[in-house]
């Protein structure tokens, strides 16, 4: 099962390397990961995508993590309600005759086109990670020369108790 | 070793105070830091790297040991530290000698023993140059370590240190390595004073105490019950709750069995104790295992050697898991009544509830009746010395109250079996790692941890030849280990499972060539002897337990022995091979 775990971690060197290690000798495997700073000075937030076996790996990789000295925090907010977001730089091949085509579908994705060159567009797509993934579905046939993504990062939303009210503003 | 510790230390007192603040450079500070710690001796290796902080050493002495292999060093200090329940501290170079450290670093991690351990580093300016002697030492051991650290700047050298030792002694113990670069052993400390600062680790926080209601839960389990077993574990041992387990075993009236390294937590001749469980575990101990309703776990970490198949392990049993670290509790075996929390706090607080019993007559009737039908058992030789014999000759010499350590294989798990212990923490073997060339080095540091107590050391003919370059420090610093090599002219274990498993093809397991070991003993200066009868062994392992002398014995046994009952990997508790003649 894939589950979305953040960390809070304290910023020392060698942290982000002491958490992946973790997830390595432990045999689980990352689909994604990001880290940034956090509004405290000092103390960065990481989150994961990865895919766990089972409830007791998952207890384990929590219980793991919780363990290490330079990690404050563990969550598994996969059952929370959330919101992810992600990033992706694409670049598609657009000879001019198939040009307008692939804008009319990067419109409805809110994606914006942020380079051009004579028969490749860049275009960024931000958003939960199945919609950039349905984006770049859509954009595969016409051919992706490169292509790069962020990863997820997520927050817990702030009102917990009617998440399906919260959905619809998604 | 040296005697003017304490001179030397008030006279460190003042360091950083006004007066010597402009000479305190890091490596006095490091020193400095220890004495604050109250470590009584360092075990260790000079190089480079690590100059300055032995010229610290040199003008302000801790009594420091020098080994002559960094790997027999950091054993010591693991010896040093399971006997006194302190922290050992090693100091190595940077490079090969931090790396020879590793393999004693992962053991210390396996097997939770407090540590702390210095590598020195090359220069910060030149670290990420492949500088020379520079290893990853970091990055090497940050699996294998509870916690590391490099040290960037002179002024956290004493709280690195402080915070080192917190997390090396509390919670479930370890290893903290800690890289010192070498200029920050040459900078100068421009704090107004070398002090142990609050530890201040946010991350860090372990739970001692256990919950009430769980422990209310397990009081009802046991009136519940009709077979319940206790297991203790290392985890008692690290708790020094010993005493507390017993008292709780003869309360409850519950029968009672250990891991490898549980063993000592109470007495071998306990009526209640059952003997070992696990892979070469009694008959008794294991079908209690596999036929209990409740089995309660004090500080085990249900290792695979223990538990053999975990879908027939314990299968009728509601699991009790006291244990201090919350992520071994539903690691291995699905947990019924988890607590998080020390095993001497545990066992207190169920001693506190009181938890009398009728007895659990018809269960304890059955498993004595196992233990008589299926004793531990080995046949009778004519000619030579069976290396069970020796064990507990050294048992009947030792009265049971000698500090053993072992290194790996047969010889291991016959003195598990046959040498019934008196008391905690005189057990000093590698469980989790299996680590040969442990033994030996182990038992020098439990000797200077206990000078008035007896160490026997006793070791393979094999791993024995991994660290004997220690015998130097036997004559050296005046340390009388015993050292018994049951010398069976083969890898015995590994001989044995290729008999079992690979149908005699011994493929590198015999070791016809040997050296002497009596003349090596005599190169070394210390008594040497070779024994090949049961008549021999008797006379000079007599007079040698009781020297005061270290002194070597190679004890010539059988060959073509193997360490009986088994539980061949794989298999479940139940399905134990050579459980009668
Ligand atoms: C050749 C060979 C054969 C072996 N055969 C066997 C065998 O037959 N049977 C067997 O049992 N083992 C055997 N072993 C050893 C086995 O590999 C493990 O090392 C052993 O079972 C671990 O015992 P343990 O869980 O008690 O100790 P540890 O592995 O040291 O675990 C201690 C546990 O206690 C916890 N703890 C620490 N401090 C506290 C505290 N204050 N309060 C509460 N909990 C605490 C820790 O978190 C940990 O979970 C063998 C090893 C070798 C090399
Ligand atoms: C460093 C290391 N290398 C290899 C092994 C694998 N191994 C386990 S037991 C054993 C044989 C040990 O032989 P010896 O020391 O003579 O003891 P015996 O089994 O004969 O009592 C070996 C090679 C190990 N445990 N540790």
């Amino acid at each position: 099962m894939k589950r979305v775990i953040t960390t809070t971690v304290i910023n020392q060197s060698g942290v982000l390397n002491r958490v992946t290690g973790l997830l390595m000798k432990r045999q689980f495997n990352i689909e994604s990961i990001t880290v940034g700073h956090t509004e405290q000075p000092g103390i960065s937030k990481m989150t994961f995508v990865v895919h766990v076996e089972d409830q007791r790996k998952l207890e384990q990789l929590l219980k793991q993590l919780q363990k290490q000295i330079d990690v404050l925090k563990v969550n598994d907010i996969t059952d929370k309600a959330i919101v992810t977001r992600e990033l992706a730089l694409i670049k598609v091949l657009s000879p001019p005759a198939v040009r307008s085509e692939i804008t009319s579908i990067i419109e409805p994705f809110r994606a914006t086109v942020i380079d051009m060159s004579k028969n490749v567009i860049t275009v960024q797509v931000t958003g939960d990670p199945e919609k950039v993934e349905a984006f770049i579905d859509l954009v595969r046939p016409y051919g992706i020369k490169e292509l790069t993504r962020t990863g997820a990062t997520a927050f817990v939303r702030e009102n917990q108790k009617t998440p399906s009210q919260q959905l619809s503003i998604l | 070793m040296s005697v003017q510790v304490n001179e030397k230390h008030d006279q460190m007192k003042a360091l950083g105070g006004d007066v010597e603040k402009s000479a305190a450079q890091g490596a006095d500070v490091f020193i400095q830091s220890l004495q604050n710690e109250g470590v009584e001796m360092i075990f260790g290796y000079p190089g480079g790297a690590v100059l300055p902080i032995y010229d610290a050493l040199y003008k302000n002495p801790i009594p420091h040991i020098l080994a002559r292999h960094e790997q027999g060093a950091i054993h010591a200090a693991e010896g040093y530290a399971r006997v006194s329940g302190k922290t050992g501290v090693v100091i190595a170079t940077s490079g090969p000698g931090a790396t020879n450290l590793v393999t004693g670093i992962a053991d210390a991690m396996m097997d939770s023993l407090p540590l702390v351990v210095f590598t020195g580093q090359v220069a910060s300016a030149v670290i990420g140059t492949d500088a020379f002697q520079e290893a990853d030492i970091v990055g090497i051991t940050q699996p294998i370590t509870k916690h590391n650290y490099q040290v960037k700047d002179v002024n956290d050298l004493p709280r690195i240190i402080h915070e080192a030792f917190h997390i090396a002694s509390t919670g479930r113990p370890g290893p903290v390595l800690v890289d010192i670069p070498k200029n920050v052993s040459n900078e100068i400390f421009t704090l107004s004073e070398v002090k142990q600062t609050e530890v201040d680790l946010p991350g860090y926080q372990p739970t001692t105490s256990p919950n009430f209601l769980q422990i209310q839960k397990v009081a009802q389990a046991i009136q519940k019950a009709k077979k319940p077993l206790i297991l203790a574990g290392a985890g008692v041992l690290h708790a020094k709750a010993s005493e507390d387990l017993v008292k709780f075993v003869e309360q409850s009236k519950i029968p009672i069995t250990n891991t490898l390294l549980g063993l000592g937590t109470i007495k071998g001749d306990h009526p209640q104790f059952l003997g070992m469980a696990g892979m070469h575990g009694t008959y008794a101990a294991n079908m209690a295992i596999c036929e209990c309703d409740l089995l309660i776990n004090f500080g085990a970490r249900f290792d695979d050697r223990l538990t053999g198949n975990l879908d027939h392990f314990a299968p009728n049993a509601h699991i009790v898991h006291i244990d201090i670290d919350p992520a071994e509790i539903g690691k291995n075996v699905p947990t019924d009544i988890p607590i998080v929390a020390d095993a001497k706090e545990a066992l207190q607080s169920l001693l506190k509830l009181g938890v009398v019993t009728d007895g659990f007559s018809e269960w304890t009737d059955h498993l004595n009746k196992l233990t008589e039908e299926f004793p531990l058992f080995y046949r009778q030789s004519e000619e030579g010395i069976l290396p069970q014999q020796a064990i507990e000759m050294i048992h009947k010499h030792t009265g049971g109250n000698a500090i053993v350590t072992t290194d790996v294989g047969q010889h291991q798990m016959w003195a598990a079996q046959y040498y019934k212990f008196n008391n905690p923490d005189h057990w000093v073997t590698s469980g989790g790692l299996g680590t040969m060339g442990f033994g030996f080095p182990a038992a020098i540091g439990a000797q200077l941890a206990k000078p008035k107590e007896t160490v026997v050391a006793i070791t393979g003919d094999g791993g024995f030849q991994m660290t004997l370059q220690e015998l130097s420090l036997l004559q050296e610093s005046q340390i009388p280990v015993k050292v018994i090599i049951l010398n069976n002219q083969c890898l015995g274990m590994v001989r044995q499972w290729q008999q079992t498993f690979y149908e005699e093809r011994y493929s590198e397991s015999l070791m016809p060539s040997q050296p002497d070991f009596v003349k090596l003993a005599e190169a070394y200066d210390i008594e040497g002897y070779k024994v090949s009868t049961v008549e021999e062994a008797d006379q000079v392992f007599e007079k040698a337990l009781k020297s005061n002398k270290p002194v070597l014995i190679d004890c010539r046994v059988k060959q073509i022995e193997n360490v009986y009952p088994m539980v061949a990997p794989g298999k479940g508790l139940h399905e134990m091979l050579g459980v009668k003649e």
